[in-house]
């Protein structure tokens, strides 16, 4: 059974429908209901380089839907520090789980681990490739936001050229009919690739490296961290981060329902002033990182989320 | 000059392959392509830069005693696609193969992205790269999905 590789595998049908799936689980994901509609299943988590909120929000979802999860564990103490192939491992957690929720510091891991095993593989990252199930949350936060999901502003800002988050949401995005503003220094500009693929979607992609200059036409403006070791030099790293920071006194121009996301960990790309504003909305998108993969475990694994859920139920 | 006098410029075979219309000053790469090098031990002939009406200029490579297969074709696909391909026997030409490509080229090269995870060449599943326009060549990685670099193609031949 197919699982999520990239956003190419869901159709906007599909995206919108496990969107609604994620809109009725959420007094699940508060645990405010106790819904077990995966009792008996086991996902399966890989996470072969670190991870904070994906690994623990796939948990913490397959836990809320009363399934059960078994983890890899340290790579370091694991069969791979002995040189195990990634299909040989696939084969062993494939025999032993119901479906797999992988990241690795390769691209393309995910599609060979899809290829090699029975069961669905849920992409967390596959090196500067795509993370689907963060757009999934990422989708959600601006249709919660905004009501709507065609048709949006949005600045993509920061490390656009290594992080998947951005590849994986603009593909997504530009399938809705939104227009993106692709904000970052040269070094960290987005694959030429993906702007070419972008473009031949119809989509009106404009690049630049002034952020500033555009928030205030923005719907959406999502910040990434710029990683330090990307440059030759500190000076170098200190002279453009410093141009991919926002401060609340950057956003007075703003549109009043603009929102800024992050995928978090930031470093000091958001000033802390920022979290007060009406537009921080990273902490909620950290959050519904359980919802949306509450609902993406539901569908893969062929489970009908009920029409009512809660008191009405 | 006529596409006869192209041909007698080398020796006419008696058993073999003879690859026409290869792009001008592609030859080598052809037979970088095919294994095709001072380890090998069959004869091979080889002009390059001379006119063709179709394409302006062009190179042709006869290799004697031995007959390309399906898997060699679409190796020499990769640097030249519009390349003729006909099988000599007795001095006649034999046959008359086309180069198809489908939609994916397995087991010929490798991925040229130095991160994808088919780098670990103790992994077993195959090599695949998907053929998105054939003119101009562009070929992805089926697994990283990165855009193949037809210059550096020609040091991942497996």
């Amino acid at each position: 059974m197919p699982g999520l590789i990239t956003m190419d595998d869901l159709s906007n049908e599909e995206i919108l429908s496990i969107l609604e799936d994620a809109q009725r689980l959420l007094p699940v994901a508060e645990g405010n209901t106790y819904l077990p509609l995966l009792q008996g299943k086991i996902l399966g988590n890989l996470f072969f380089e670190p991870s904070t909120r994906t690994r623990m929000s796939f948990e913490t979802a397959m836990k809320r839907l009363g399934g059960d999860v078994v983890n890899l564990g340290d790579v370091k103490t694991s069969s791979v520090v002995k040189g195990e192939t990634l299909f040989d491992t696939i084969q062993m957690v494939d025999g032993y789980t119901d479906i797999i929720a992988m990241r690795h510091p390769r691209q393309g891991a995910a599609q060979y681990a899809q290829d090699a095993a029975r069961v669905p593989i849920l992409n967390g990252g596959d090196g500067a490739g795509h993370h689907p199930t963060q757009t999934m949350l990422d989708l959600f936060t601006i249709q919660q936001a905004h009501g709507r999901l065609e048709g949006l502003t949005v600045i993509l800002a920061g490390d656009l050229r290594y992080g998947r988050t951005v590849h994986s949401l603009s593909h997504a995005l530009t399938r809705f009919g939104c227009e993106l503003i692709l904000a970052s220094p040269s070094l960290l500009k987005m694959p030429a690739e993906i702007v070419s693929d972008l473009n031949a979607h119809g989509a009106k992609v404009t690049e630049t490296e002034d952020l500033l200059g555009s928030i205030e036409t923005a719907d959406v403006v999502y910040m990434t961290r710029i990683q330090k070791e990307r440059f030759a030099d500190e000076d170098e790293y200190a002279k453009v981060a410093g141009a991919y920071k926002l401060h609340a006194s950057n956003l007075d121009g703003a549109k009043e329902n603009m929102i800024i996301m992050h995928p978090l960990p930031r470093v000091d790309e958001i000033h802390p002033s920022v979290d007060k504003t009406r537009h921080a909305r990273y902490f909620e998108q950290a959050f519904n990182g359980v919802v949306a993969r509450m609902a993406l475990l539901c569908r893969l694994l062929n489970v009908e989320v009920p029409a009512k859920i809660g008191g009405d139920a | 000059m006529s596409q006869e006098h192209n041909m007698r410029r080398v020796t006419a075979i008696r058993n073999g392959t003879v690859i026409d219309h290869i792009p001008a000053g592609h030859a080598m790469r052809v037979l970088e392509m095919l294994g095709i090098d001072r380890t090998s031990s069959v004869p091979v002939s080889m002009v390059m830069n001379v006119p063709s009406k179709k394409m302006g200029t062009k190179d042709i490579i006869k290799v004697e005693d031995r007959e390309l297969n399906q898997d060699e074709l679409n190796r020499l696909a990769l640097v030249a696609p519009d390349a003729h391909v006909a099988i000599i026997r007795a001095y006649s030409v034999a046959e008359k193969l086309t180069i198809e490509l489908g939609d994916e080229i397995t087991n010929v090269v490798r991925c040229t992205f130095s991160n994808c995870i088919t780098t670990n060449l103790r992994e077993p599943l195959p090599h695949r790269l998907k053929i998105l326009s054939m003119a101009p060549l562009e070929l992805r990685c089926h697994y990283c999905g990165r855009p193949q670099d037809l210059d550096e193609l020609v040091n991942n031949v497996i």
